[in-house]
């Protein structure tokens, strides 16, 4: 299978992959954006770079993309961009994969709880953390 | 071809110790140099995916976008430097245009800041970058990867971005490990520098 035609060259795959799960989610996730005009708790936990960790061992008979993402985290934590990347599958696709297996309590995340708010700067001991690891590269 | 039953990783794993990730977004026209910077200091190969957009720029949580012809997808790739027991760092290279920009908010918010990459040979397409990263309040600094070719000098560049002198506008050679290091560390001190700044106005 070739990586450029999955996903948005081929709406049809997010429906196979998501069970098409996609559309009815998405639809609840407006539903909720309307009603308290800020996004659902749990998107925010998600972002590319937060981490991604199994938790137990994966369970006989989970769907393939469920137990590839359990296999690709299994010897260490994971980026949702690089389980992105090796899945060949869309981030959105990965976030609902995601949530389905942290719903399940399959994985759990680490959010980058350093990363700045909106319109601020980083924090100096933050900042100060890259520095070295930079200069030790 | 990947297969994608068969997803394996590349590189070393991250320590099971590591919990904060960090992200610093590189920004720059086409054939600026991003994946090649990104190459340069990360610790595994550059990887690539890519986040469903709709032509309107809605994004995926619009229902109709799936099934949707106007969706499309872009591509971003990105790498990742391990910088202590704890935290990691995330480089992402992005694509600058104008038509690209819906993708930044949604895929960079949370960034400690920005380099735009420039090439020379081409420096309009760095313009809008420039511009919407000032106007977003986004941090960031310039960096000119030399090319072969004319060197024009750092003034003239900074003159013909239109550059503010608070900004710093460094040259580097994206393709050498040491000076896409320097290139990193140039944007943490501004970031920094910027601290001071707003103690004393
Ligand atoms: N001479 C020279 N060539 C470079 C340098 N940096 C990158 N290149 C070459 O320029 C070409 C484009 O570099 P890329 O890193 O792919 O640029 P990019 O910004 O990722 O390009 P797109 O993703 O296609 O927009 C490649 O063939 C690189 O080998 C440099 O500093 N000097
Ligand atoms: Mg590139």
């Amino acid at each position: 299978m070739n990586t450029r035609q999955v996903g948005g060259e081929d709406p049809d795959r997010l429906y196979i992959v998501t069970g098409g799960r996609l559309v009815a989610r998405a639809a609840a996730h407006q539903d909720a954006l309307r009603r308290d005009g800020a996004p659902n708790p749990r998107d925010a936990v998600l972002d590319l770079v937060t981490l991604v960790v199994g938790v137990g061992v994966p369970p006989p008979g989970l769907p393939t993309e469920h137990a590839a993402i359990l296999r690709l985290c299994s010897d260490g934590p994971l980026s949702l961009a690089e389980l992105s990347s090796y899945l060949a599958l869309p981030v959105t696709v990965v976030k609902l994969l995601l949530r389905d297996l942290l719903a399940v309590g399959r994985i759990a995340v680490r959010p980058p709880v350093s990363a700045p708010a909106p319109d601020r700067l980083p924090d100096l001991e933050t900042l100060k953390q890259v520095l070295v690891g930079l200069q030790n590269l | 071809m990947v297969q994608r039953a068969a997803a394996v990783r590349s590189g070393p794993p991250l320590r099971a110790t590591v919990g904060d990730a960090l992200k610093i977004v590189i920004v720059g026209g086409f054939g600026a140099g991003k994946t090649t910077l990104v190459g340069a200091v990360s610790e595994i190969p550059p990887l690539s995916t890519e986040e469903i957009m709709t032509t309107a720029g809605v994004g995926i949580d619009d229902p109709a976008a799936v099934a949707d012809k106007n969706t499309t997808t872009v591509a971003f790739d990105f790498g990742r430097i391990t910088l202590n027991d704890r935290q990691v760092l995330y480089l992402f290279g992005a694509p600058g245009q104008q038509r690209f920009w819906f993708l930044w908010d949604q895929l960079f918010g949370g960034s400690l800041g920005a380099v735009v990459l420039v090439d020379t040979r081409r420096i309009a397409d760095s313009w809008y970058a420039i511009d919407r990263l000032e106007h977003h309040g986004m941090p960031f600094i310039v960096a000119v990867n030399r090319f072969d070719g004319p060197r024009p000098p750092l003034a003239r560049v900074r003159q013909a971005l239109d550059l503010s002198p608070r900004i710093p506008l460094i040259e580097c050679d994206a393709r050498a490990r040491r000076s896409a290091k320097h290139v990193l560390i140039d944007l943490v001190a501004h970031l920094t520098d910027l601290h001071s700044a707003e103690r004393t106005p």
